[in-house]
């Protein structure tokens, strides 16, 4: 077998002989901070590229980008209620991420939380809001939980790798919610499939009268709290990330990484079905079937993922989610509204999320690694 | 008649820095066709460091190689094969689920890229009977003993047409047997006119088996000599800037009672083989009971099981009188048992974790006490408690880290097994295990180490120290047991243990059938 | 039971060989990639590119043949950036994979709307591949209408199951490969250039993912849809671990999903009355079923998701 790659490699080498890359044990806060920075805007610099190639001077479509996103009050109410689930479904991936439980599911378990809080929600008409809201979030919270608590259980008793089955949940849920919503839960007055509206008293009130933005985002911010308090001042916390590190070693030094493992998936599926129950309350008041991009929900908007993108961009830390998921929001309502005003394809988010990350693990391995040039 | 031959290797003014030393600081080193020259130097003196820039894994900073005279660049593993140099690394890098002779024909060209197992079969089974290094072909190498595993690496390298030999610490690993059955070979090679490189820290082997004897200290070339003309003595001069080798004494400590036991205690390995067969020893308070043993029979899954961390299929661990079997790590250590795992980095530390965060690992409940607003004790984290814990057992283990909020994979492997002595120590645990505990670490932080120990001793600590290392099992145990295949061959006082009896239980010779 | 007729028979039999398509080229690709030590999760987000660029190029030059090799190269240059991510930098494997199928997923989606069809309109289509008759054989009872008679792309991802085969078990590349999978530092120092082969290795994955995902826009229908793989990335990494890296049961796991997977078409084919809605939950129930089923039992390449460094 011969090398194709052969003779390409030799002639870098020929051509960058004098290259060292060194390990930065230390890297300092203004580098930690910097190379992500600059990462972002390598990759907003990409995004220029994407906006040219659709005929578009990318200095007006970031214009109308932010503009859209951050411009008047209505915008930024437009982009907190899009935040609101971005941040709980990045804690959720984040947290889980943390203790290297590859939950990928997020999406399923904000659709299966959705389900069932639709269930309560349908079902319950004429509650009171003080009964039945809380019995949607609790039931939300547990059903999500317990779409991801399966994988984790699946991964400690037979060691089947979670990155797969959480995904494949993902399908899973989608079809079955879709299976609901076209046959026995279908509403019989709308066009689209969908089930009946939820109780009036399930719905979240909003914040401000003629904003979308609603009480879901107090649960986030809570969630986000939360998640800081956990892993600076918990046992808890500690374990996670010890867990994560190195869970041969923490279960030596006494960790129960089993339990650590379990309790880190219920508690990011949780998150993650209230995020479903925060959309269906919140945004849709119908469950919904299937999104038009493929795997993900009509109702779930594929936040889900978007909760990946946003854990890893956010570090896995508590102040870096809700930066990141903010951020998140901001290019997918910016990217409708630049949209509207310029016809860059609004799908310009979605190409944004992955140039996004590559040029952030460049990032980071320069935050760790120095390439400096040698002489001789 | 060695002396007229030509130079084959020839190292000039090689350096190299790692991160905070220069492992080889303008190394001169020679090598004559047909010779067997010792790299002699304690550990951390940069043997290994210096032959690994000669078979291409390194680059050095500074300086030259000549290879039959040639000067050469060796930019890989590759470029040194194709100057038929080869090399025995200290820790074999064999691919365990291959059979012996695809591990031998790994990295070879074959026409058109279609391998010939076959015909590579045959070779190996010639080569392995030329040179007496007996293994069997078609076996899977992780099925093979240690010694078997070390004849493969060899052959492989023959395998290759190397005509120059890097042995780096091969006796580490055999029983004294198989390291003579290694010198028979290896003078037969000599003499067909390959040069051997023969990397030790032990004396008596290299006055043995070579021909010359290089001298590293703390990263510097220190002597050249030629073996007949020199001796022991003034090697270990040479070796050490001391003029007399420091010599630990070991304590009186009064005997208590039994406080480790273990009875009959079986295990699986990893493979799921039976690794431990029945094995029963007593620790007594006061009493260092070391096991000496080649790598691989049984010695980490015994000290897995006492820690907590394997099950036991049969038998009884007992600490201070109650069964312990299979409890969790955490219940053992409340028991008062301390653990110095083997691996350090992976598995007594979190490598990505703070210094003070590894400090308070075992004990976290101990600095959770306090109930926060309707929280109960045992969910928040004291941190200033933790801050004053981890500063007080740094400044009293001098461990060297630039703050206690530095990720442990910045310190260095002594100031790493520093760290975890801290821990363990502090808590003045009754019973101690220790596995390895000085391995891969330089003079100073072995000799810091080994008297902590036996301070620990002193104290009245019940103590199982486990080592590959028979030096340091002769030095600091007060008995010995030796194992093999997963059973106690026996049990000797260290004050009458010989080296020839321990070297023949280690073979699997059980002491009751070696003659007085 | 009126399903139970020749006629269903063959329906399933061919349908479950075209389902399995895809699945199979991607998890042989899967199985360079891991063999070597890399845990590829790009390979949704490649198979998704795959499917985009095949199709538009197909959609502007009207070569079906281009098309795939468009497809090819686009994953490779995936593989590439995988590679680089991952070998050349170290990044976390999981988060490099993930982090490409992103990419994949989100940019097949934005070049699709930029060159091809903005939103709103009807989805403009191609002519796909057609099956082919194998002269001679297509006449045989059963295997004739079900084996060969399929398009081309099938018969491509069944020949390569004995070469892949080869490869892993007679030649260097494959003993290499593998040595790098289970002990890079074994592999460097016996001289084989362990990022290189990797990099081999990621390129030749990418390859056979972006023409899994070209199948599903240029085979199995005529236009393209975002997210139209619908998650059989993930399956290829499922399967591959089924199949303890071994193309032969790559065969039959891709085989066993495919039948899974041609019920629910073979059932709306026929009319058959069934929520199809829940048998298309199935194959996703049934992958994790077989992972439970062999997850103990796997044996991992020791060094996969270890980067590798050289010290000095
Ligand atoms: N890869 C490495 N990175 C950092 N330091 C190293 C590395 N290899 C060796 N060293 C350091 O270099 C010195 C010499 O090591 P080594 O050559 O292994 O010594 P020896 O083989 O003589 O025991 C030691 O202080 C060791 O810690
Ligand atoms: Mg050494």
């Amino acid at each position: 077998m011969r090398f194709p790659l052969k003779n390409l490699s030799r002639g870098l080498k020929a051509k960058l002989p004098k290259l060292k890359v060194e390990k930065r044990p230390y890297p300092s806060l203004r580098t930690k901070i910097l190379w992500p920075v600059l990462s972002i805007l390598i990759a907003l610099g990409i995004g220029a590229i994407l906006i040219a190639a659709a005929g578009v001077n990318p200095l007006t479509g970031y214009y109308h980008l932010f503009h859209g996103a951050l411009g008047d009050a209505h915008a930024i109410s437009e982009t907190l209620w899009r935040f609101t689930p971005l941040l709980l479904t990045g804690t959720a991936v984040a947290l889980a991420f943390r203790c290297k439980f590859w939950n990928i599911g997020v999406e399923g378990q904000m659709l299966t939380g959705a389900t069932v809080a639709t269930f309560f929600g349908v079902s319950f008409i004429g509650t009171s809001s003080w009964l039945l809201i809380p019995l949607v979030i609790i039931s939300g919270f547990l059903a999500g939980a317990l779409w991801a608590v399966i994988p984790a259980i699946l991964k400690a008793k037979f060691k089947v790798d979670e990155v797969v089955t959480t995904l494949l949940g993902n399908w899973i849920i989608l079809y079955f919610v879709a299976y609901l919503v076209e046959g026995p839960w279908r509403n019989p007055t709308s066009l689209w499939p969908e089930s009946p509206a939820i109780a009036g008293s399930a719905v979240f009130p909003r914040l401000v009268p003629l904003y979308r933005v609603h009480i879901g985002f107090i649960i986030a911010i809570f969630f986000a709290i939360l998640f800081f308090i956990i892993l600076r001042k918990t046992v808890w916390g500690f374990q996670i990330k010890a867990t994560g590190a190195n869970p041969r070693a923490a279960s030596f030094m006494g960790i129960k990484v089993t339990r650590v493992l379990i309790t880190v998936a219920i508690l990011s599926g949780g998150i993650a079905g209230i995020a479903g129950v925060s959309e269906l309350c919140g945004t849709h008041f119908h469950m919904k079937g299937l999104g038009f991009f493929g795997g993900t929900g009509e109702l779930s908007w594929g936040y889900g993922y978007a909760g990946i993108f946003i854990a890893m961009l956010g570090g896995l830390n508590a102040i870096g989610v809700p930066v990141a998921a903010f951020f998140m929001a901001v290019m997918i309502q910016g990217s409708r509204a630049m949209y509207r005003a310029t016809g860059v394809p609004s799908p310009f988010y979605y190409a944004m999320q992955g140039t996004i990350l590559v040029c952030l693990l460049l990032g980071i391995f320069l935050t760790y690694y120095r390439i400096r040039k040698v002489k001789g | 008649m060695v002396r007229r031959s030509p130079v084959v290797i020839k190292m000039v003014g090689i350096t190299k820095k790692f991160p905070g030393v220069i492992a080889n600081n303008k190394i001169n080193f020679d090598v004559r066709k047909g010779e067997i020259h010792a790299l002699l130097g304690e550990n951390g003196a940069g043997k290994t460091t210096l032959m690994n820039i000669l078979y291409g894994l390194y680059r050095p900073d500074a300086g030259e190689i000549y290879i039959r005279g040639k000067k050469v660049t060796i930019r890989s593993p590759n470029d040194a094969i194709g100057h038929k140099v080869g090399m025995i690394h200290q820790h074999f890098t064999l691919v365990p689920p291959f059979t012996v002779t695809q591990n031998i024909i790994l990295g070879l060209k074959f026409p058109k890229g279609v391998l010939k197992v076959g015909l590579a079969e045959k070779r190996v089974t010639e080569l392995s009977e030329k040179y007496g290094l007996k293994v069997e072909p078609r076996a899977q190498v992780w099925q093979l003993s240690v010694g078997e595993q070390q004849r493969v690496e060899i052959l492989k390298a023959l395998y290759r047409g190397a005509e120059i030999l890097i042995l780096d610490e091969p006796t580490s690993v055999l029983t004294p047997g198989e390291v003579r059955d290694m010198f028979k070979t290896l003078r037969s090679l000599a003499k067909a006119g390959t040069s051997t490189v023969f990397i030790s820290h032990k004396l008596d082997e290299v006055m043995e088996i070579s021909d010359k004897v290089t001298v590293l200290r703390d990263g510097k070339f220190v002597a050249t000599k030629k073996t007949s003309t020199t001796n022991k003595r003034e090697l270990a001069r040479l070796m050490v800037k001391r003029e007399v080798i420091f010599r630990l004494k070991k304590p009186k400590a009064k005997l208590g009672k039994p406080a480790l036991e273990t009875k009959k205690v079986s295990a699986l390995s990893d493979r799921k083989l039976l690794a431990l067969k029945e094995i029963s020893l007593s620790v007594r308070e006061g009493e260092i009971l070391g096991v000496a043993g080649v790598a691989g029979n049984g010695q980490r899954e015994l000290a897995e099981v006492i820690a907590g961390i394997r099950k036991a299929t049969g038998g009884k661990v007992i600490v201070k009188g109650k069964d312990m079997t299979n409890r969790s790590p955490s219940e053992i250590v409340e028991a008062g048992v301390g653990r110095i795992p083997e691996d350090r980095i992976d598995m007594g530390l979190i490598m990505d974790l703070s210094v003070k965060e590894n400090l308070v690992m075992e004990t976290l409940r101990d600095f959770s006490d306090h109930a926060v607003l309707f929280f109960p004790k045992g969910v928040f984290l004291n941190h200033s408690a933790i801050d004053k814990y981890a500063d007080k057992l740094i400044s009293e283990f001098k461990v060297i880290t630039p703050s206690r909020d530095a990720p442990s994979k910045t310190l260095s492997g002594g100031n790493l097994q520093r760290l975890i002595l801290a821990r363990v120590l502090t808590r003045n645990p009754k019973i101690l295990v220790a596995s390895e505990p000085t391995r891969g670490l330089d003079v100073g932080a072995t000799e810091y180490i080994r008297r902590k120990l036996l301070e620990q001793k002193k104290r009245g600590a019940a103590i199982l120290l486990i080592s590959e290392d028979l030096e340091e099992i002769l030095t600091l145990s007060d008995r010995i047991a030796v194992m093999y295949e997963g059973r106690i061959m026996g049990i000797v006082p260290a004050r009458k243990a010989k080296i020839e009896k321990i070297g023949l239980m280690m073979a699997g010779t059980p002491l009751n059938k070696i003659g007085r | 039971m009126e399903i139970l007729t020749y006629a269903f028979f063959i329906t399933f039999l061919a349908m479950t060989f075209r389902m399995a398509t895809p699945v199979l080229l991607g998890t042989l690709g899967e199985a360079f990639a891991e063999r070597s030590g890399v845990l590829n999760l790009g390979i949704e987000g490649t198979m998704l590119m795959g499917a985009s660029t095949g199709f538009i190029v197909t959609y502007f030059i009207g070569d079906l043949w281009l098309g795939i090799f468009a497809a090819a190269f686009i994953g490779m240059a995936m593989g590439l950036l995988m590679a680089f991510l991952s070998v050349t930098l170290g990044a976390q494997q999981h988060v490099a994979g993930l982090g490409i199928t992103f990419l994949g997923t989100g940019l097949s989606f934005f070049l699709y709307r930029l060159f091809v069809a903005p939103a709103g309109g009807v989805p403009p289509t191609i002519v796909p591949f057609r099956p082919i008759e194998i002269p001679g054989l297509s006449g045989i009872p059963v295997l004739g209408p079900t084996i060969f008679t399929q398009p081309a792309l099938v018969y491509l991802a069944l020949i390569l199951v004995p070469i892949v085969g080869f490869i892993f078990y007679r030649t260097t590349l494959g003993l290499n490969l593998t040595a790098v999978g289970q002990n890079p530092k074994a592999a460097d120092t016996a001289g084989i250039n362990v990022f290189r082969t990797r990099y081999l290795c990621l390129l030749i994955a990418g390859a056979l993912a972006g023409i899994a995902g070209a199948w599903f826009s240029m085979a199995q229908s005529s236009q393209f849809l975002p997210g139209m793989t619908m998650g059989r990335g993930w399956v290829c990494v499922a399967l591959v671990i089924f199949a303890n890296w071994s193309p032969y049961r790559i065969l039959g796991g891709a085989l066993l999903f495919g039948g899974i997977d041609a019920l629910q078409t073979t059932f709306a084919a026929l009319g058959v009355a069934f929520p199809y809605r829940i048998l298309q939950m199935f194959p996703y129930i049934f992958t994790i079923v077989i992972l439970v089923a062999v997850a103990r039992r796997a044996t991992y390449p020791a060094a996969l998701l270890q980067p590798y460094r050289r010290e000095g």
